[in-house]
């Protein structure tokens, strides 16, 4: 079975889009091929920086034939009709169709089309020139003098050649023929831009990577990956040192060669001093450089390794001299901001805020940090922290934003302030909280424990939080510009891990209330006519409340999510959620697992049949009668008419829910489950011996009114309707 | 090349490096044209780049243009940063399909020899804001080292280019840096000649930047800069205006967009060096772009209605 080799060769395709772009050439062409009735027995796509590469093998020759019959008019059908059934069916006269008989319509015509499978090659041709020039690129571009003509190719960067071949194994194989924007698809490519930029011949896969390799190209970036870090670590080693692994950078490296030669180059011993962190970032982020660490002392060592794309002539010399350059010259920037941000102190960079907007409509850094340290002394004895520890640290929080290190790489926000936190003799929590408070970044970054650090991350998420739902800036589907799902899950993790109690209605309602926060929101246009400049001190309390209603059914939805990754069941956690005031992430996760648990035991499996049982009678009458038995049953008419099993029932009702209830005010919510489970025996009972829709009405709606006191008395822990299976 | 005398040699004058440059674009089909008269941020801004790569006729110029960046004024102290600096800016519009090539012979014709040098492609995208331009391209290292920008030219002034233009721009002081192999751009050798006939970089310039950076982050005056600011503003739009085809006329073409574009320029240049002096807020900031911005734009559409954006009467 014959094999396609297509190679689209341009100029260099940026690293970071180069995996993305062979998965989609390989979808892209393999869908339309199946789209179109071809089957393969596999597929592969490569990238390097130069070309993108796709190898399908065990292709047919030529399509399927299809045979299609096609009905016409019958027998004697006016002229017209017969020549447009001969024109559409592509014959030249009647004696081409066959004559076939219906009880029916009688004799009528009928065509047979008979269309041959198309050779592969022919559809290649039609579809590839398609695929180019809609493929997916996240930029792309036009080029050169065609670039007038509607409809140019857009390409990463400008395309420089094609190599398409199809043909069986033991055969030559053949051009197929297509060409875009000029480009004529052909078999000839080219090797290493420096080392073999020569053309090279190609018929198929097999040929094509040997070629290539014998050209310093390696076609593979998995290979690539693998030479490059094989090569690190044995240079590593020859020295005594270890590789400071990084995969990101692994994977961008790979992209930027085409044949990776590493070599190392070293970097005065005096740069040391500046903190490892700093080094790293400053060599990865500007030069793709690895950095190396001493295994004695765990510590950097002052050597990296760079990758090249050449088999330098001078056995790389000139490739280091000119990075240990660019690197030395690096690392003095980074020495004199390390130097120069020393001799400010943190507290003394605060003015700087003013002049940084954190939010159009929120104000400055400045402000901001105003609020998060009122909010993080508030927060301080939740979690056990010193308030004024709390309050110093979310201060210093974002001081290092205006230091001349972090303005030159982002990325070291946090740890930079609290590197000269530390450095100014801060106490150690503050300096840490500098630092933590940003975590967790994500659902597997490591959640800070250190109370002060737990204090200064949660005011900076409910701030941000509170803030953009205060100006009505929520995440809407795929699109949350301010990660405030991540800051939700973020106070979510904090909660639950550290594992403390939090009423964040309240701490929502209290903050919307802290005059720091400015209020120029749309709301200012509403009836409610607030002028703009008021703050938020002035917000209606019925405004905070809805805005603070509306964030917690967010949470709500976080918490879901999270719990669900947790493996807790989703009914559950609606059945809680299903009560009033659920506001508190811990008490809610304990109700929920309390919930589970009593819903694995006998009594838990009873008690749940019970209320379903009383669930439906009750749907259905209140359907039938249109009125809801909600109402309290009535002591006397039980007393003096009730069958023995409504007595029982009635006063264990009673005791069952007080008790519930002073568990769940002492948040044993076990405890509550098991009060309930007293109720078994009496539930079991009454719905054995006692016919509920009895001939009285009066007892029949007393009836009525006990099945809803078993709904009730579930309440105190849980929304049991909600529970499913 | 050989027979270069010494003193020309790219890897030990400066100005032996922006001779070679030029003759080597010039044997590509180049105009070599001199720097623009104005003070401006990047040789981008020189109308041979800005409104040249608009329209439909082919164009090829390469020049030296003196940029100025008033922020990064460092008092003649940092030894890698100045607030006057020169770039070698090329222009080939379509952009042919050998680019690259042209390029890296470029590198080789300067001494940079591709055996020994590791010169690479890494993804950079260029924006200008000012400008309402944008295209892609790459940072081109050498040795690590950023030496040049490469950039196809997608859009100028807000109007697609087409056809494509070329852009590459050559950092002269940093390029000299590493082919004469000094560690600060005071002590790059000027004329390439030795002893007590050598001109440095820092005999040029050293002075310059000094004073300049006084100038700039101290002294500069504001109130009158604010003043240029509108009045450069206002004599865009109004030549702009005045330019217009006459009604009646039976040319429609634009009259005065190049002294038009002048003023855009130099709107650019007085927000920089405000820009510098820290008198424009974070939020005005934003709004001074869009102004110059909008001058722009306006100077492209002016430009496209004239003979060299392809208007015909």
């Amino acid at each position: 079975m014959p094999d396609l080799l297509l190679e689209l060769f341009s100029e260099e395709i940026p690293a970071r889009m180069q995996r993305r772009a062979a998965e989609d050439l390989k979808k892209l062409v393999t869908d339309a091929l199946v789209e179109r009735g071809f089957v393969y027995e596999g597929a592969q796509a490569f990238a390097t920086p130069r070309r993108l590469t796709l190898n399908i093998v065990g292709l047919p020759v030529k399509g399927q034939d299809v045979r299609e019959e096609r009905k016409g008019p019958r027998v004697g059908a006016p002229e017209a009709a017969v020549q447009g059934f001969l024109k559409g069916a592509g014959l030249t006269s009647l004696d081409q169709a066959k004559i076939e008989t219906d009880p029916k319509k009688g004799e009528f015509y009928v065509a047979i089309i008979e269309k041959p499978g198309l050779p592969t090659q022919d559809v290649l041709a039609e579809i590839l020139p398609q695929i180019i020039k809609t493929f997916p690129w996240p930029k792309s571009m036009r080029s050169g003098a065609a670039s007038t003509e509607p409809g140019a190719l857009r390409w990463v960067r400008p395309l420089q050649s094609i190599v398409c071949t199809f043909g069986p194994e033991t055969e030559e194989p053949e051009v197929v023929r297509f060409q875009v924007d000029g480009i004529v698809a052909g078999d000839i490519t080219y090797g290493h831009r420096f080392m073999a930029p020569g053309p090279i011949r190609v018929k198929r896969f097999d040929d094509y990577v040997v070629a290539l390799e014998r050209a310093k190209v390696v076609l593979d970036a998995d290979r690539r990956k693998d030479i490059i870090l094989h090569d690190a670590k044995d240079l590593a080693f020859a020295q005594g040192l270890e590789l400071v692994e990084d995969e990101g950078l692994l994977e961008e490296v790979a992209g930027l060669v085409e044949w990776p030669v590493v070599l190392m180059g070293s970097f005065d011993e005096t740069f040391l001093g500046i903190p490892p962190e700093v080094i790293r970032t400053t060599i990865r982020a500007n030069q793709k450089c690895f950095v190396l660490r001493d295994p004695r002392t765990d510590k950097l060592a002052n050597k990296f390794l760079l990758t090249s794309n050449l088999i330098a002539k001078d056995g790389g010399k000139t490739i280091v001299g000119g990075n240990e350059r660019v690197v030395r010259a690096r690392l003095s920037d980074a020495k004199f901001f390390w130097e120069t941000d020393q001799k400010t102190k943190l507290e003394d960079r605060l003015e700087k805020l003013k002049s940084i907007v954190f939010h159009e409509k929120l104000g400055t850094q400045y402000e901001r940090v105003e609020r998060i340290a009122a909010l993080a002394k508030e927060l301080a004895p939740i979690v056990g922290a010193e308030p004024a520890l709390a309050e110093r640290a979310a201060r210093l929080a974002k001081a290092d934003l205006v230091t001349e290190m972090v303005g030159e790489f982002p990325e070291l926000q946090g740890l930079m302030g609290r590197y000269y936190a530390t450095l100014q003799g801060e106490d150690l929590s503050v300096a840490a909280a500098i630092e933590e408070h940003y975590k967790p970044l994500g659902p597997s970054d490591r959640v800070p424990t250190d109370p002060v650090s737990v204090a200064v991350a949660l005011a900076d998420k409910i701030d941000t939080l509170v803030g953009f739902w205060a100006i009505d800036e929520k995440p809407t589907g795929s699109k949350d510009p301010y990660a405030l799902r991540r800051a939700a899950l973020g106070v979510i993790r904090l909660a639950l891990e550290n594992d403390f109690r939090l009423g964040l209605a309240d701490v929502f309602v209290r903050h919307l209330s802290k005059d720091t926060i400015e209020f120029k929101t749309k709301f200012v246009d509403t009836p409610e006519g607030l002028s703009a400049g008021e703050k938020f001190a002035t917000f209606p309390e019925r405004m905070k409340a809805s805005i603070s209603e509306d964030l917690l059914s967010f949470f709500a939805d976080r918490l879901k999510v999270y719990l669900r990754d947790q493996g807790a069941r989703h009914d559950l956690i609606d059945a809680v959620f299903a009560l009033e005031g659920q506001d508190d992430l811990l008490m809610i996760v304990r109700r929920v697992e309390a919930l589970g648990r009593f819903l694995d035991t006998e009594d838990g499996t009873n008690l749940l049949a019970g209320f379903r049982r009383a669930a439906n009678i009750l749907r259905i009458e209140e359907k039938k009668d249109g009125k809801a038995y909600d109402g309290e049953p009535n002591r006397e008419l039980i007393h003096e008419r009730g069958l023995p099993e409504e007595k029982v029932l009635f006063e264990v009702l009673e005791a069952a829910s007080r008790h519930a209830r002073e568990h769940v005010s002492k948040e044993d919510f076990e405890g509550a489950m098991k009060a309930l489970a007293e109720l078994r025996p009496a539930v079991d009972a009454f719905f054995d011996k006692v016919t509920v829709n009895a001939e009285d009405p009066a007892l029949r709606e007393n009836r009525l009114k006990l099945l809803n006191a078993i709904r009730e008395a579930t309440r105190s822990v849980a929304d049991f309707s909600r529970i499913e299976g | 090349m050989t027979s270069e005398p010494a003193h020309m040699n790219p890897a030990r004058s400066f100005q032996g490096l922006i001779l070679t440059l030029q003759r080597y674009w010039a044997e590509q089909g180049c105009v070599i044209m001199q720097p623009y008269d104005m003070e401006m941020g990047a040789g981008t801004f020189h109308p041979a780049t800005t409104l040249r790569a608009l329209g439909p006729k082919p164009w090829r110029a390469a020049y030296v243009q003196p940029s100025r960046r008033p922020k990064d004024g460092r008092y003649g102290e940092n030894p890698n940063r100045l607030q006057h600096y020169y770039q070698f800016q090329v222009i080939l519009k379509p952009n042919p399909p050998n680019i690259q090539d042209l390029y890296v012979k470029s590198l080789e014709a300067i001494g940079i020899d591709t055996g020994i040098h590791d010169i690479r492609f890494v993804e950079d995208d260029w924006e200008s804001p000012t400008l309402g331009a944008w295209g892609l391209g790459w940072e081109c290292w050498c040795d690590g080292m950023e030496v040049s920008q490469f950039t196809y030219f997608q859009q100028v002034a807000g109007f697609e280019v087409a056809p494509v233009a070329g852009e590459l721009t050559y950092g002269l002081e940093r390029l000299a840096m590493y082919l004469q192999g000094v560690e600060s751009i005071y002590d790059l050798n000027f004329n390439g000649l030795e002893g007590d006939k050598k001109v440095t970089y820092g005999d040029v310039f050293l002075q310059a930047e000094q004073e300049y950076s006084r100038h700039n982050f101290e002294y500069a005056d504001t109130e009158m800069l604010f003043r240029h600011f509108r009045d450069a503003e206002a004599a865009c739009r109004k030549y702009l205006e005045d330019g217009e085809p006459k009604p009646g006329s039976n040319d429609s073409r634009h009259l005065m967009a190049l002294p038009a574009y002048d003023q855009c320029i130099k709107a650019s240049h007085v927000f920089n060096l405000l820009d510098a002096r820290g008198v424009i807020s974070v939020t005005e900031r934003q709004s001074y772009i869009l102004r110059v911005r909008e001058l722009a734009k306006a100077c492209g559409a002016a430009w496209l209605k004239t003979e060299g954006g392809g208007a015909s009467a």
